[in-house]
């Protein structure tokens, strides 16, 4: 008798399995949901959100989004590249006494004065000057006052800042902006982002291949010491993992001084004293002794499990001691190299103190700026494209390395 | 010899390997019979052995410490003969796997020499030495497939394309795997990652295979198939096998001789009947199937008798193995099956009267536990055919065993 023609299976008191069964389930997945909640809650609150708000202030106008709606729409005609007519002027002088009431004229100047740089000033003297007027016409005034109203650049920006979303954080974090003719790069002078991005992986690529060359040995003696060597030298490995990173830090910033122990005994030996504060080599040196226990501990543990009589079973296949571990030992501590890597790669990619203590101005990485814009120029649309670009590119490294390696591969331990 | 030819037809292979089950049930009858052919073939005594000059693998003299204070293996002299199956049986930590160790490469030994086919191999390294091995793990490598592991040793020969698929393909067929070709070792269950081990071990023809506890991880019931499996194919190939084992059924089923392994020095090393009918000292007759121990003191020795008095009860006549002289300590060693109930007169040069403590049905023979000479724990196995008197819990009966059965060795 096939299955399907059979009754519903009941149990003793009457009920279908199938409906017991779904009952016993959902009360087990609520167990479930009400353990995981907690981490839920907190994953909500202080990664998600914030995320969220940053993708949204890398591309609102914060400080112009309805205070320039009269501008806004006298512009909406114009051609964009002659000089607006008179109801435009009158629109900017209104939207500006406007601001000027309400003590907020100087973020307007502020926002407009991030893609045109000097027209804080303009802006400051204008809505003095139209702020005793009663009525227009303004055009003269403001052609009067400064030349530069009679940039069509200015009214471009001034157009664009004006609506309540903007793409200007995202392109200039790329050393983009909107030009006369569409998208153009930014004169070379202010291109800086591009260059951050490429140093900030390059920095981060080197430290972890450095990490690497320098942690597999060790990972590998570790894991085939006999048990009271492995954990002295451990101790050794972990020692950087015990101490503040702003204490390594200032460490390495003492050691690699001009004046510091490395210099003296280089004086002694050489006869010379070399740069090594302030530059790439320093910032490196540093990063890769402060990440080598986050490349070399998955390595580790993959080893750890790796049985030795893998080894020996190829030694005794014929294989020589070499052979033997290329291909029977090396390619099972790939997981732990492709974790180890993965994990120093990315942390890499957002170190802020200690290429700002060790290195020179052109070794300072995306976060530096995140921060710089953050905290000297409060221009948090800025900072905020600038790491949710990071964060798209990690991630889209991290698909392409899993296509590669395969995450379901890697083993952190 | 045609390698790898060899299959094993299921059902016949059933029938033989239920009837090794039960090794030691049917000790009795089995070793009773084989007794006298193998004493004559094999029972070769460890002094003997030791001088023999054709031998394929030798030990002379080894012996290894791995802290430099305790000797793991000591004075180690094993000569093992081309095509046989010698097994290396003992107790946890007895130098078993250091033993195999030394053999394949891994360890160096202290002292002493290990030749292999007349040539000293000591410096050899293991990959130059051609030996298989398979390991108790498996060590299968499980980033390979089935077919990458059995391609390894082929590989690094330099075997043609072809020739490495044809050895792969007689390989697998021989351990029954061919349609798991493209598996990883991760897919496979217990037993086939067994067979893949022992088919990479054997797909390069080794002359020499080791196997250290290779059926350890598996339960009863496939172990004792794969006993008879690997027994099989050592049988149509004829390579050499050295095997090491803590369970004294395996080796007794699988091998040619066994070396009874303790504390680092071979016991002894003999045919698996040997061993059981003529231990050459205690730890033999105790670690190898079941034993009555009485000791005593010996008060007569005259070239193939003595006489053993067990406490105050009464006097046993033995035959000397392991003793010197009058007045020494003995262990008296007796099977229980070798206990005869109500003997006749002339039959039997001990008799004693027992008191039955508790009967054991176990189907085709009882385990009956006695009194007697004021051991409580003495066992005799009453076979349950026509003929024998029942026995009733506390009824005292008469029992007795012929000198010869009774084994005089040395005090334990
Ligand atoms: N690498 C080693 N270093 C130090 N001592 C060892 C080493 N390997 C084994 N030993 C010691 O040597 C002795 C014999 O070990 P071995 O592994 O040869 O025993 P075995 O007979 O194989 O035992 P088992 O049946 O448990 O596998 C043991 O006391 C063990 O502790
Ligand atoms: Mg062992």
């Amino acid at each position: 008798m096939a299955i399907a023609d059979r009754a519903p299976l009941l149990t003793i008191d009457g009920v279908s399995l199938r409906a017991r069964l779904a009952r016993a389930e959902r009360s087990r997945k609520l167990k479930a949901l009400g353990l995981i909640l907690p981490l839920f809650l907190f994953v909500l609150i202080t990664f998600l959100i914030p995320l969220g708000r940053m993708g949204y202030k890398s591309v609102v106008n914060e400080e112009t989004f309805g205070r320039l709606d009269h501008t806004n729409q006298a512009l909406s005609e114009w051609d964009g590249q002659s000089v607006p007519d008179e109801a435009a002027f009158a629109a900017l002088a209104a939207d500006l006494k406007a601001a000027q009431e309400q003590r907020q004229a100087g973020e307007i100047a502020k926002r407009i004065n991030y893609e045109y740089a000097g027209a804080i000033s303009k802006f400051k003297s204008i809505t003095r000057t139209v702020s005793k007027m009663e009525t227009g016409p303004y055009k003269e005034v403001f052609l009067e006052a400064d030349k530069v109203w009679g940039d069509p650049r200015l009214w471009r920006t001034i157009r664009n800042a004006s609506g309540h979303y903007t793409s200007y954080y995202w392109l200039s974090s790329i050393d983009l902006r909107h030009g006369a003719e569409g998208l153009e790069s930014v004169p070379p002078d202010q291109a800086v982002f591009v260059d951050v991005y490429g140093r900030t992986f390059w920095i981060a690529g080197v430290v972890t291949v450095l990490t690497l060359i320098l942690g597999f040995p060790v990972a590998y003696l570790l894991a085939t010491q006999p048990a009271h060597r492995a954990n002295l030298l451990m101790i050794f490995v972990m020692l950087p993992f015990w101490t503040s990173l702003l204490v390594r830090t200032t460490a390495w910033f003492v050691l690699l001084r001009s004046e510091g122990p490395l210099n003296d005994l280089a004086e002694m030996i050489v006869n010379q004293r070399f740069e090594m504060i302030f530059t790439r080599f320093g910032t490196i040196v540093a990063m890769t002794h402060i990440q080598l226990p986050f490349t070399l501990l998955p390595i580790y543990s993959v080893m750890k499990n790796i049985p030795p009589s893998h080894v020996r079973a190829a030694r005794s296949l014929g294989a020589g001691p070499f052979h033997a571990f290329w291909k029977v030992y090396f390619p099972q501590t790939v997981p732990g190299i492709a974790a180890g890597c993965l994990l120093t790669f990315i942390l890499c990619l957002g170190y802020y103190i200690t290429p700002a203590l060790v290195g020179g101005p052109r070794d300072q990485m995306v976060s530096y700026y995140v921060a710089y814009y953050m905290n000297n120029i409060i221009n948090f649309g800025q900072a905020a494209a600038l790491g949710a670009i990071l964060l798209i590119i990690t991630m889209v490294l991290y698909w392409a390395y899993n296509k590669l390696v395969g995450i379901d591969k890697m083993k952190l331990g | 010899m045609k390698p790898f030819n060899f299959r094993i037809d299921s059902k016949a292979e059933l029938g033989s390997y239920k009837k090794v089950r039960h090794v030691e049930a049917r000790a009795n009858e089995t070793f009773r019979r084989s007794s006298k052919v193998s004493a004559y073939r094999e029972g070769v005594g460890l002094k003997r052995m030791s001088t023999s000059g054709s031998a394929f693998v030798n030990f002379i003299d080894v012996q290894k410490s791995y802290d430099g204070e305790t000797l793991v293996v000591k004075d180690l002299n094993l000569p093992i003969r081309r095509g046989e199956f010698l097994t290396l049986l003992g107790p946890s930590g007895s130098g078993k796997t250091t033993t195999l160790m030394m053999l394949a490469g891994f360890e160096v030994p202290t002292h002493g020499r290990i030749e292999l086919d007349g040539r000293e191999i000591n410096n050899v390294a293991p990959h130059k030495r051609n030996i298989g091995m398979v390991f108790q793990n498996y060590a299968l490598f499980p980033h390979m497939t089935v077919e990458e592991n059995l391609a390894f040793p082929l590989a690094v020969r330099k075997l043609s394309k072809a020739d490495i698929d044809r050895k792969i393909e007689n390989a697998l067929a021989m351990v029954q795997l061919s349609q798991m070709r493209k598996r990883r070792p991760a897919q496979l269950s217990g037993g086939q990652q067994q067979r893949v081990a022992l088919a990479r071990a054997l797909v390069f023809d080794p002359k020499l295979v080791l196997m250290d506890e290779p059926l350890g991880a598996l339960d009863k019931q496939l172990r004792e198939h794969m006993q008879l499996e690997i027994k099989h194919i050592h049988q149509s190939l004829g390579v050499t096998v050295v095997y090491v084992t803590h369970d004294q059924g395996e080796a007794l089923t699988m091998s040619d001789r066994v070396a009874v392994f303790n504390d680092g020095a071979i016991q002894q090393l003999a045919s698996p009947a040997d061993l059981y009918e003529h231990p050459q000292n205690s730890f033999v007759a105790q670690f190898i199937g079941e034993n009555n121990r009485l000791s005593g003191i010996v008060t007569e020795l005259n070239g193939s008798h003595c006489r053993v008095k067990v406490g105050d009860a009464g006097e046993i006549r033995a035959l000397p193995v392991g003793i010197s002289n009058v007045g020494a300590k003995t262990t008296l060693s007796l099977r229980p099956e070798r206990v005869r109930i109500n003997p006749g007169d002339g039959a039997c040069a001990n008799q004693f009267e027992a008191r039955v403590e508790e009967l054991i049905y176990l189907g085709d023979h009882t385990r009956a536990r006695v009194q007697v000479l004021g051991h409580a724990n003495f066992v005799i196995k009453v076979p349950n055919s026509e003929g024998v008197p029942d026995l009733e819990p506390g009824s005292t009966i008469r029992i007795g065993w012929r000198a010869e059965d009774c084994r005089a060795l040395d005090a334990f």
